[in-house]
């Protein structure tokens, strides 16, 4: 019942605001929603109490039957085991508090009901997904979150370039959707239902399925392959990544929810939850691995050279989300979901106090315009140093514990992938401290390159904007030792119940705890080490960093443009489509589908015109054309007969 | 004394025929020579009717007989009547001013 409520009272509150928003003014549209969900962040705390410490049992709640035809039967039902309650409560905590947050970053939009009502309609769609008993429901809420983006990267949709960045969200993920759909339809042919309990029941039955088309190939493998692409698409992994850093266009607390802590872990949750199927799909998994690990890797470098400040943290959340894959990829569920609460907490933080700094500085994004902002606005300079200090994997906040254990998981994986994935996130380690700290010196430290009129009025912002930071702060330093024993320690069995399956062949779990010593340390010395880097290059020698891109011209550009990936795009899928759409539709539409009605039209009326000719209106003519009709007819009737 | 027979009267009814044929066709001045010579040809269609009812010994081409003599009884009616009529609104009945019915 509670769970059920902490699903559903975002979706009274969305409708409650999104339908009434102009009745009930926009004071009583944000009490609404922000009601409903501390309401449904409650529930959603004690729910996942109840079923981890209270012993709970593990089950699911139905709702209602969905689809009933023939062999194929969907219902609306939640599920509820520690993956989904979890997940269930970090995202309604998440979502509370960056709803506080909008009401005073948003006050001065005067479209605040629709901002809320979206917000919340975000939230029911994150939880229907990820409390989902099924792959259908699981797609719906997949969708509702796909929805919910595209319509909050929009929500200033005066601006071109919103409205672009929302489109552009909106079709890359349809691509990785063709791959999760694809993959639903094979799950159903392969267990003959699409529900979690009974696919996962009959996984032993159908190990040695195959699939074939262009060569024979194990089933389990093919439905791994298909499922990760969905994920790709919806968690921003090399390739399918380009939307996300567009994304920035929304507002920040858009970001930070959806862009950030929630949306795009839904492909990490996906593979976590599949980890009954997938960990007997080693090739799958192998391929996991490679695009997190080359994803975390990429991201990071790109992050190091960007100047907007929500594109920086947009990077590095994309960089995360494969440090996650890695984990997920390697066997290591728990340490990839792990990583995924923490992450949610401090990279919600960072994007939060992103928008404070913005907020403070006029809408300035440009980290190069700003500087010397500490001594401004010190409390957000202070609560984005703890989201830093933990994204940077500083001991003792919170992303010291789970990216430790990322790094001990590829490392005890003793498999090329995971050697692969190791040295990626060692180095993506490095580079994620340096960005992090290049942006909080150009940001908060050294002598101010604001102009003296937006510094002179850059002020704290009110403290429905800072309690959030605080809290989502206090997040960002207890989440990590307060869950660390419990989600990866000797008894993790204990906290997570049935809801992850490792293999019988899969002990990394174990083989973590006997890494040598210095791949505990390594991440965060590296770490320590970005940190002195960023330090020295951008208090000690601020005049180093420009040299270094003088010198290093080609690479810099590389870097700056990302790799040329929207470029490379452009060039190999954008323009061609173009042109061949412009070809169908001028040959293919206008030419030959148009011309075919309108050549039978032209051709009638021409030979109407032609045979109205015949009637000269002479009635000797019509005297004459009768009879020798009748000559010709009875001529016919003589010669035929 | 030469016996009439059946060739006779059809020899006389393809004359009659002929003759309103080409009346029709070689008339260019007056509309009401056309209706003559329609009704030319329906008397040689008549003449046709009577000679093979008679030589067959039929009735019902006698019959048939009456009926088209009703029929151009009534088409000679309404002829006229649309002669009148058309003389009334254009002052000229000459074949070659008839020109109006066009589609």
């Amino acid at each position: 019942m509670l769970y059920s409520i902490a699903v559903f009272a975002p979706l009274l509150g969305s409708a409650i605001a999104g339908l009434f928003g102009r009745a009930i003014g926009d004071r009583a549209a944000q009490a609404v929603t922000i009601f409903c969900m501390i309401l449904a962040s409650v529930c959603g705390v004690a729910s996942f109490v109840s079923l981890v410490y209270g012993g709970g049992h593990a089950g699911s709640v139905h709702i209602a039957t969905w689809i009933d035809s023939g062999d194929f039967h969907v219902a609306w039902a939640l599920r509820y085991d520690t993956l989904s309650a979890v997940m269930v409560a970090m995202v309604t905590c998440v979502a509370t508090l960056i709803h506080i947050y909008s009401v005073g970053y948003m006050s001065h939009d005067n479209s605040i009901a629709r901002f809320f009502s979206y917000l919340s309609l975000f939230s029911f769609a994150m939880l229907m997904l990820v409390t989902a008993d099924n792959l259908l429901q699981l797609f719906f809420g997949w969708e509702g979150v796909g929805l919910a983006s595209y319509l909050l990267i929009g929500f200033w949709y005066h601006k071109p370039s919103a409205c672009a960045a929302a489109i552009k969200a909106f079709l890359v993920n349809r691509v990785g959707d063709l791959g999760f759909a694809l993959g639903i339809a094979l799950v159903f042919v392969t267990f003959g239902s699409i529900e979690f309990s009974t696919i996962f029941a009959s996984v032993a039955k159908h190990q040695a399925d195959t699939y074939t088309l262009f060569g024979t190939w194990p089933a389990f493998e093919v439905i791994g392959i298909l499922l990760f692409i969905g994920a790709m698409g919806k968690s921003a992994q090399l390739g399918l990544h380009v939307w996300l850093p567009d994304a920035m266009e929304g507002p920040t607390p858009v970001s930070a929810l959806i862009h950030a802590a929630t949306m795009v872990t839904a492909g990490v949750f996906l593979v976590a939850r599949f980890s009954p199927v997938l960990e007997f799909a080693p090739g799958a998994l192998g391929f996991i691995t490679f695009m997190g690990a080359s994803t975390a890797l990429f991201a990071a470098t790109v992050g190091c050279v960007q100047n907007d400040i929500k594109r920086i943290i947009a990077y590095s959340t994309c960089s995360q989300l494969g440090y996650m894959f890695v984990a997920a990829g390697v066997g290591a569920y728990q340490a990839s979901v792990f990583h995924l609460l923490t992450h949610a907490f401090f990279k919600a933080l960072l994007f939060l106090s992103a928008g404070s700094v913005i907020h403070a500085m006029s809408d300035e994004q440009d980290i190069r315009k700003m500087g010397g902002l500490a001594r401004k606005i010190p409390l957000t300079a202070t609560v984005m140093w703890i989201g830093s200090l933990a994204l940077a994997g500083v001991p003792p906040f919170a992303g010291f514990y789970s990216k430790d254990a990322i790094l001990e998981a590829a490392y005890a994986a003793h498999s090329a992938a995971g050697s692969y994935g190791f040295w990626c996130c060692l180095i993506a380690a490095f580079l994620t401290a340096f960005y992090s700290w290049r942006l909080l010196i150009l940001t908060f430290h050294g002598k101010t390159r604001a102009d003296h009129h937006s510094f002179e009025h850059a002020h704290e912002s009110p403290p429905v904007m800072t309690v959030p930071l605080i809290l989502l702060a206090v997040g960002a330093v207890v989440t990590g030792w307060a869950f660390h024993e419990q989600v990866l320690g000797e008894h993790w069995q204990h906290f997570w119940g049935a809801a992850i399956f490792n293999g019988p062949a899969n002990h990394v779990l174990h083989a973590m705890e006997e890494v040598p010593h210095w791949v505990s340390l390594a991440p965060t010395v590296v770490g320590i080490v970005g940190i002195a880097v960023a330090y020295a290059l951008y208090l000690g020698m601020p005049s180093v960093p420009a040299q270094l891109a003088q010198s290093f011209r080609p690479i810099y550009m590389f870097l700056l443009n990302k790799w040329y990936f929207d470029e490379l795009y452009d060039a190999v899928i954008v323009r061609p489509l173009i042109a061949l759409s412009r070809g169908l539709w001028q040959v293919g539409d206008a030419t030959i589908i148009d011309g075919i009605p309108n050549g039978l039209a032209s051709l009638t009326s021409g030979g109407a015109a032609r045979a109205s000719r015949l009637q000269t209106g002479s009635i000797a003519v019509y005297a004459f054309t009768m009879l020798i009709g009748l000559v010709v007819l009875v001529s016919v009737f003589l010669l035929f007969r | 004394m030469l016996a009439v027979g059946l060739g006779h009267y059809l020899t006389v009814s393809a004359l009659l025929l002929v003759m309103g044929i080409f009346g029709i066709f070689l008339n260019r001045k007056n509309v009401i020579v056309i209706l003559m010579s329609v009704e030319l040809i329906l008397l040689a269609v008549n003449l046709n009717l009577v000679a093979f009812s008679a030589a067959l010994g039929d009735l019902a081409g006698q019959v048939l007989a009456m009926f088209v003599l009703t029929v151009a009884a009534a088409e000679a009616a309404i002829g006229l009547a649309i002669v009148v009529i058309y003389f009334r609104n254009r002052g000229s009945i000459e074949v070659e001013d008839v020109n109006m019915m066009k589609g």
